[in-house]
């Protein structure tokens, strides 16, 4: 119910203190939390170190695909509450990308709604990956099949 | 119209939006792109595969036989990679 597109980073005790803060009525919280990794696969079977990579969105649209990938989780499931927060601009290694958390009276719907909504915002919200590598100029991540797979499994 | 685009895309035009005025016969999202690569060869190598671009009009995932209509804004951008 709460969906916030972000530069800075964000504190993950926080935010689930804030979407759980005075409903009793939640018995679970699911989160997933997404981060760079040091190290990109090229595609070809190939792995480059990455230094930093920059996210670039979609303004407006982004914010947008995102409040309708969470809508549709609340018809799906018994959500008490739900929290996207998506981070654009330069990211070094080891940092916080994404955060996907829902809550609900029990442990299924939390769970199964957090897959859900990390699958779908994969291949549904508009943002790019540009890696830095340390040859230089950073070459724009490709979508994988892998992710598409992972969406189409939840229609 | 507002033209936009995003990633790899806007690298290979040149730019990241552009107002543009396309003429009558441009009806649909492939008629669009067709006028579009014959304005530098930047666009033409940007759009020259749109097997690996999507397009959303104002806002909304389209394809290629979408009539564009009255639409103020067009992008073009690579399939998403956000999340992890």
């Amino acid at each position: 119910m709460s969906v916030k597109v972000q530069a800075d980073d964000f504190d993950l005790a926080a935010e689930l203190a804030a979407m759980r803060a005075g409903n009793h009525n939640i018995g679970a919280v699911a989160s997933f939390v997404g981060l760079v990794r040091d190290m990109a696969d090229l595609g070809d079977g190939g792995r480059d170190q990455v230094t930093a990579m920059t996210l670039e969105h979609y303004p407006g649209m982004t914010e947008k695909m995102l409040a309708r990938i969470d809508a549709e989780a609340q018809a799906r499931w018994p959500l008490e509450a739900s929290l996207i927060i998506h981070r654009h601009g330069r990211l070094q290694a080891g940092e916080q990308i994404v955060l996907v958390a829902c809550a609900s009276p029990h442990r299924t719907a939390a769970l199964e709604a957090c897959h859900f909504l990390i699958d779908w915002l994969k291949t549904e919200a508009p943002f790019w990956k540009l890696e830095q590598t340390p040859d230089g100029d950073g070459h724009w991540v490709a979508a994988r099949d892998s992710d598409t797979a992972a969406t189409e499994k939840w229609r | 119209m507002k033209i936009l685009y995003f990633a790899w895309l806007r690298n290979k035009v040149g730019c990241a939006e552009e107002e543009l005025t396309p003429p009558a016969d441009v009806a649909t999202v492939a008629d669009l792109v067709a006028w579009l690569a014959t304005q530098s060869s930047g666009h033409a190598d940007a759009l020259a595969d749109m097997q690996v671009v999507r397009c959303a009009v104002d806002q909304e995932y389209v394809g290629l036989e979408h009539v564009i209509g009255a639409a103020r804004e067009v992008a073009f951008f690579p399939p998403v990679t956000g999340g992890d």
